[in-house]
């Protein structure tokens, strides 16, 4: 194994500070956003009692499971031993912390309470698992941080690989948990599977690489350092399988749910005539976060060029919020059903399809906690040595010639 | 829709030593631990804690709940101060009609749909700070000084019994507090039972409405709703999920 340089990102171009800018008006707009959510309470945003969970959400959930997802490639390095990725490590443990903290600050702001939140602190009720997963996230960041140390420090990397070992294990429990969130609701019919914990752990994966890929080769190309397409390729093969991984998940949460005769309503809404949700789950997720991803990065003229990493991630990150959206959203908007068999109405909108249209508030306080991980990841890179020097097929690749 | 009325006594008795457990660790600044057990029929003497001997639960019987008849809901509100803003998706419900009609007979039923103060109530399991409870006598309600607002009970609850503060409130009751971002529902009229008087949908209906609603102990074989459940068939809705909700339905 070669060497490896790590340094600090200069951070004093004009590009620099103008992306912490935009960056830092997006958080403080979210702000905002929230302030004027619990000023007015939420009945300013398109959730209701039906859509409890709206917007705010689905960022909050996407963030949170790219965030264990983007620890992987760490993962891959010292608890898999794969030499070519370990220079890979570092940013994937900042990026890990940087993604949970972003959700978990979305999570918050769109409590009814925030204000509230030394009592989430303080008062458990251990059958929850929310609570486990407020255990579950901290731990996560200590653990993470620990392992970075361990990583950074050079005396101390011969401790990396149990810590990562660990990190990984508490990942895929905390995916595990984020899933069972849904996994755990025994009424409502559009989750209610063990399956939603190993589906959250695939898009994890996928999630998680593709904001990797998106941030290495910003970060690469923005500081000028040289990457060569070995890493490249390997990180956009892996994609492809984690991408495929996710859609072998959700064809069997489809199928086992349309095996059963009392499912095939929320089936008929998901995938046929649930308008925006179909819409979403098929073009969306299928079309735009699943196949056109694969061809990208496995069709071989083209495959593994950083172009087609570039534009593969950012279709999974696109199908990815897509899928979130489905899942909590779609799967609220199908009304609940007290009286099997029965038609229903009332006044309280029992038996119908609930309609959402997210506010602006809602996306205003979802893309803060997008541009809270942005500015730390990119302040990170500016004050600690997370990048290699190079990752020039020669610096990282025992075998280059 | 199949029926459950037993329960586990292992479980009984597991959350029974856990209470007692609580009730030894918290005596020292609480009083009168013992008369909680002492009369299990009757509502608790003011300032004693709720007993578990008593489980309170309704039956609502739909062959006397009338189709355009809502006074169950108007006395709701006005017991408990709900005030809608105009705005149906987000104001809050305690108590609803639902009307049910099966597609393949044509035949319908109206009935009141409220919070079912199960045994094994979802929202309480899921809550992260323990807001959602269940009082010892059955009672589901929510703290209203620890719910954060994460609505998680909402996505739990299988009966869409609980509503979240979507807005300021004014002029709440004093008995029945209520606030901004906060999730709250049915408390069975929990004041109203602490003084040894019937929840205000079981008064209205019996005053005005079909006589539909029963109210008691579930726990006592002598109660008056005891001998009708064992009497009459009853059924709990979503009976499957095994819940065991503390409000029945006859004729559903």
């Amino acid at each position: 194994m070669k060497q490896i340089t790590y340094s600090e990102l200069k951070g004093n171009s004009g590009a620099f500070y103008t992306l912490a800018a935009i960056l830092a008006v997006f958080m403080l707009s979210a702000l905002a956003c929230a302030f004027y959510m619990e000023h007015h309470g939420h009945h300013v945003t398109g959730m209701s009692n039906q859509i409890v969970w709206g917007t705010p959400h689905v960022f909050a959930i996407f963030l949170i499971v790219a965030a264990s997802g983007a620890l992987n490639v760490a993962s891959i390095g010292s608890v898999f031993g794969k030499p070519l990725y370990k220079p890979l490590g570092r940013l994937s443990g900042l990026l890990a912390i940087a993604l949970l903290v972003g959700g978990l600050v979305v999570l918050v702001l769109d409590l009814g309470r925030p204000d509230r939140l030394i009592v989430a602190m303080t008062h458990y009720n251990f059958k929850s698992i929310f609570a486990w997963n407020i255990f579950l996230y901290v731990g996560f960041m200590l653990i993470v941080a620990v392992y970075l140390w361990l990583q950074m420090e050079r005396r101390m990397n011969r401790h990396a690989k149990k810590a990562g070992l660990v990190a990984f294990v508490w990942r895929l429990v905390l995916t595990t948990g984020t899933g069972s969130i849904f996994g755990f609701l025994v009424a409502r019919e559009a989750y209610d599977s063990a399956i939603m914990a190993p589906l959250f752990v695939a898009m994890s994966f996928s999630f998680g690489l593709a904001v990797y890929i998106l941030i290495l080769l910003a970060a690469y190309r923005g500081s000028e350092r040289d990457i060569g397409d070995t890493v490249i390729r390997k990180l956009s093969r892996l994609l492809g399988v984690f991408v495929a991984a996710v859609l072998y998940f959700t064809a069997v949460q489809h199928l086992a749910s349309l095996y059963a005769a009392e499912h095939i309503g929320v089936e008929r809404f998901i995938l046929m005539d649930g308008g925006i949700y179909t819409l979403l789950f098929w073009l969306g997720q299928v079309v735009v976060g699943g196949i056109l991803p694969m061809i990208l990065v496995f069709r071989p003229p083209t495959a593994g060029s950083s172009r087609n990493a570039v534009l593969a991630s950012i279709l999974v990150i696109v199908g990815g919020f897509a899928q979130v959206y489905v899942i909590v959203i779609g799967g609220q908007a199908y009304p609940l059903d007290l009286f099997p068999g029965m038609e229903v109405s009332s006044s309280f909108q029992d038996g119908m399809i609930s309609g959402y249209a997210p506010s602006l508030p809602e996306i205003g306080l979802g893309l803060g906690g997008v541009a809270l991980a942005g500015l730390i990841v990119l302040f990170g890179l500016k004050l600690l040595r997370f990048l290699p020097v190079s990752l020039a097929n020669a610096a990282i690749d025992p075998h280059h010639k | 829709m199949s029926d459950k009325s037993g329960f586990d006594p292992k479980r009984r008795s597991f959350l029974g030593a856990m209470a007692a457990a609580a009730g030894v660790t918290l005596a020292p600044g609480v009083i009168l631990y013992g008369i909680s057990r002492s009369s299990p029929a009757t509502a608790k003497a003011a300032g004693a804690e709720a007993s578990s001997a008593v489980r309170w639960g309704m039956l609502i019987d739909l062959g006397r709940c009338d189709n355009g008849c809502d006074d169950c809901v108007s006395a709701c509100a006005e017991e408990n101060g709900l005030r809608g803003f105009g705005r149906p998706e987000t104001d809050a419900q305690w108590i609803r009609k639902v009307e049910i009609k099966n597609p393949q007979t044509g035949n319908s039923k109206s009935l009141p749909v409220m919070c079912q103060h199960c045994e094994d109530p979802p929202c309480v399991d899921v809550c992260p700070t323990g807001a959602s409870f269940k009082r010892a006598d059955g009672i589901v309600l929510v703290n209203k000084h620890t719910c954060i607002g994460c609505r998680y009970c909402m996505m739990a609850c299988p009966y869409k019994a609980r509503s979240f503060v979507h807005e300021a409130l004014e002029d709440q009751k004093p008995h029945a507090p209520r606030g901004k971002g906060t999730v709250e529902s049915c408390t069975l009229c929990v004041h109203r039972i602490d003084d040894n008087r019937q929840p205000a949908c079981v008064e209205a209906c019996s005053d005005t409405g079909g006589g539909a609603m029963l109210f008691g102990d579930l726990n006592d074989p002598d109660s008056e709703i005891s001998r009708r459940v064992a009497k009459y068939a009853s059924q709990q809705i979503r009976a499957d999920l095994g819940l065991n909700p503390g409000i029945r339905y006859r004729n559903l």
